[in-house]
């Protein structure tokens, strides 16, 4: 009996071998290699590799502010995205769920954006942007403003907010799917019993659209969150993280002391401090948007 | 259920077989494979490995992989888990260089270059200062043994270009480039009265800036100085590392940097100055086959970056452009060092010069050469390369310098504020390698 039972429990693990073995080589064992280099000093290219212990950590933690500024920026970023952004697909989620003449043309064209490979997305922008000749430098002439023109992602004042635009842009499709999606499962019935009893648009937004979409909202703040901390490849096609450090997000932080300086231990314990930092931004959501659907 | 356990045991198990064999059919043992970042020169070299096969019957595979960071990626994956190819080159710097050595990637090529094939020691055929880049000197910093590990492909200068029609139309001599640093900037009015755009390079790619900056900074202190501050023995708040600085600010207070240069890359800057709309270039001498492309009737001349003072020579970077090293961990590294010495003779690099317009490594190739190449190769002379130095700077100090320039560019730091940024970072570090 008891070899019976053996057997059939090995027969089970057989059949999540296979799953195993993937989730093993490339999820938990370069995240296991990652926490091993962040306590060496390895250049990346030799087989021999020294133990620092924490000092990569406590060198980053107290005394390197080029990463903590580019956490700022990318935080920055995410505060744009969480509400300019998400607002944005939200109002074009709204009016796509009603029944409008072109719909699926119009869920089309706001899904485009988030389809195009970043660095696509990035050069088209640098025309637009470019101080000597670009395209909304001739637009502000063109509307008697062309005293604000600039090169928009050279100058400090304006490179992390154009850079944002452009992040923003090219992200707001996907809320806008997920918005979407989210609003046509509410039950059509709720609406029609409300309006019944009287309700505005406004009533039916704030007392059924909004309770019954929180879980929607907390998906897309999340994916929203950890997509744009992770920003990279438009910052990598427009400024490179300049001018200075102004457009410098983790990403490239990471990259620059992996890549440009050969410092591949250092840029691993960057990469476990920014992995809890994530971890922990999307544990303080989850909690508070549990706390908000108790409310 | 037992039944279907045994078949997912066997799909399994076949599946992990078929994994675990050999990738690819092997190729011929001798077939030499060459990884490279050079998409310029991709057609050449495919054509020069055709001429090698029907010659020797060795078939080569060249592999292309671009941009450069992408490749530079790869290889350094390759090195970590023992893949690399038979013949590669190594882009970074030189510490990055010296990694692959004492990791056992490099053969050592000083007895293949001092032999003779052909009545001619392979040395002696090429620029010594191309071969400098690839070589450590004795006593080196980073503890590998001496000997030269590349060999150059071609010869790379990084200096200055100057459009002779905007100059023309500036009112300017088109024949007669700034001399020193007061001249350019009173060209630069010139230019500014006219309207014209004056200087464009890719500084949004820090390299640019550094090397630029370099140049200026041998100039002003002369080249020991600069090594000493490398060394830590000078602090780069000295006052001429400030004066280095504040000519960085007097290109932002005299408008000298087309807008947008602060975050340019640098295949940008080049179609701005192939398309006119700059009349001065900080750009390497591969610059001459980009420009033919992008607008064959540009009329351009060479320049050496405007001297400062006349105390010291006006030191640019060059030697070696591309350059390739054979694996120690190849079995077919001695038909790797053959076709080196083949793809480095005469013909080939005459080919090669003369298809993807670069200086050849090679001294007796150089007739061959256009004018405007030949402008770059008369100012070989002055030529120098971090790879040569005796002693680096250290790459966080590099960035903080470079990263300081583009906020002096953007007018957001004094050039005392980055003085003293960089020689905190710089005290830093120092105090890291105690």
């Amino acid at each position: 009996m008891n070899l019976q039972k053996i057997r059939n429990g090995l027969g089970n693990y057989v059949f999540i071998l296979p799953a195993f073995l993937l989730f093993f080589t490339f999820s938990l064992y370069p995240f296991l290699k990652v926490f091993q280099l962040s306590v060496t000093n390895w250049d990346g290219i030799s087989p021999h590799m020294t133990y620092v212990g924490l000092s990569n950590f406590k060198d980053l933690i107290f005394d390197n502010r080029v990463f903590w500024n580019s956490m700022g920026n990318a935080l920055w970023v995410t505060l744009l995205a969480l509400t300019v952004q998400n607002l944005l697909a939200l109002v074009l989620a709204l009016l796509c769920d009603r029944d409008i003449r072109g719909g699926n043309i119009y869920r089309v064209i706001f899904y485009l954006p988030p389809v195009l490979s970043g660095i696509v997305v990035g050069l088209i922008w640098n025309w637009i942007y470019d101080g000597n000749y670009g395209l909304l430098n001739h637009f502000l002439a063109f509307i008697g403003l062309g005293d604000l023109s600039r090169a928009w992602l050279s100058d400090p004042k304006t490179a992390l907010v154009a850079v944002s635009v452009i992040h923003m842009w090219k992200g707001f499709g996907w809320g806008f799917v997920i918005l979407l999606a989210g609003l046509q499962s509410i039950p059509r019935d709720l609406y029609e019993a409300a309006r019944v009893d009287g309700a505005n648009s406004w009533i039916l937004f704030k007392n059924i659209t909004v309770p019954l979409m929180i879980p929607v909202f907390v998906l897309v703040s999340i994916l929203t969150i950890l997509g744009t901390m992770q920003i990279f490849d438009i910052i990598i096609a427009t400024t490179g993280g300049g001018p200075g450090y102004h457009t410098e997000v983790p990403i490239t932080r990471i990259v620059q002391t992996m890549v440009g300086s050969g410092q591949f231990g250092y840029a691993c314990a960057m990469g476990v401090v920014f992995g809890i930092i994530l971890l922990i931004i999307s544990m303080i959501q989850i909690r508070a948007s549990k706390m908000m659907r108790q409310v | 259920m037992r039944h279907s356990l045994k078949l997912f045991i066997i799909f399994f198990a076949a599946l992990s077989f078929l994994g675990c064999s050999p990738s690819d059919k092997k190729e011929s043992s001798q077939a030499i494979t060459v990884w490279h970042w050079m998409s310029d020169r991709e057609a050449a070299f495919q054509e020069l490995a055709k001429r090698y096969e029907e010659q020797f019957h060795i078939p080569v595979k060249f592999d292309l992989y671009a941009p450069s960071e992408a490749y530079a990626q790869r290889v350094k994956a390759a090195a970590q888990t023992d893949k690399l190819p038979d013949i590669y080159g190594i882009l970074g710097e030189k510490r990055d260089f010296a990694s692959f050595i004492k990791s056992g990637y490099v053969v050592n090529l000083t007895p293949s270059l001092e032999s003779s094939q052909g009545g001619m020691v392979w040395k002696d055929k090429l620029f010594e200062k191309a071969l400098a880049v690839n070589e450590f000197i004795s006593g080196n910093e980073y503890g590998v043994t001496p000997g030269v590990y590349g060999i150059p492909l071609d010869v790379t200068t990084i200096q200055m270009v100057y459009n002779k029609k905007l100059y023309e139309k500036a009112g300017l001599d088109p024949n007669r480039p700034p001399a020193n640093w007061e001249e350019f900037v009173s060209h630069c009015r010139a230019l500014k009265e006219q309207k014209i755009p004056r200087f464009v390079s890719g500084f949004g790619e820090i390299w640019l800036i550094d090397a630029f900056a370099s140049n200026l900074a041998m100039n002003i202190m002369g080249q020991e100085k600069v090594f000493a501050t490398y060394a830590g023995k000078v602090p780069y708040t000295d006052a001429d590392w400030v004066k280095v600085l504040s000519l960085f600010k007097q290109m932002r207070d005299e408008a000298i940097l087309v807008d947008g240069a602060v975050t340019m890359v640098n295949k940008t800057a080049e179609q701005t100055f192939a398309n006119e709309r700059a009349a001065y270039a900080f750009n390497g001498s591969w610059c001459v086959n980009v420009y033919k492309g992008m607008n064959p009737n540009l009329q351009y001349g060479a320049m050496l970056p405007p001297k400062v003072t006349n105390q010291n020579p006006m030191r640019i970077w060059g030697g070696a452009g591309g350059s390739f090293v054979v694996n120690q961990k190849s079995k077919n590294s001695e038909q790797a060092i053959q076709f080196l010495r083949w793809l480095t003779d005469d013909a080939q690099q005459a080919y090669l010069s003369v298809e993807t317009q670069n200086l050849p490594s090679n001294k007796s190739s150089l007739d061959k050469i256009s004018p405007i190449l030949a402008e770059f190769a008369d100012d070989m002379d002055n030529a120098t390369h971090p790879n040569v130095y005796p002693v680096h700077e250290v790459p966080p100090v590099t960035e903080a310098f470079d990263k300081g320039i583009q906020s002096i560019l953007i007018g957001e730091k004094t050039p005392e504020a980055v003085a003293q940024e960089v020689q905190r970072i710089k005290e830093k570090e120092l105090k890291k390698n105690q």
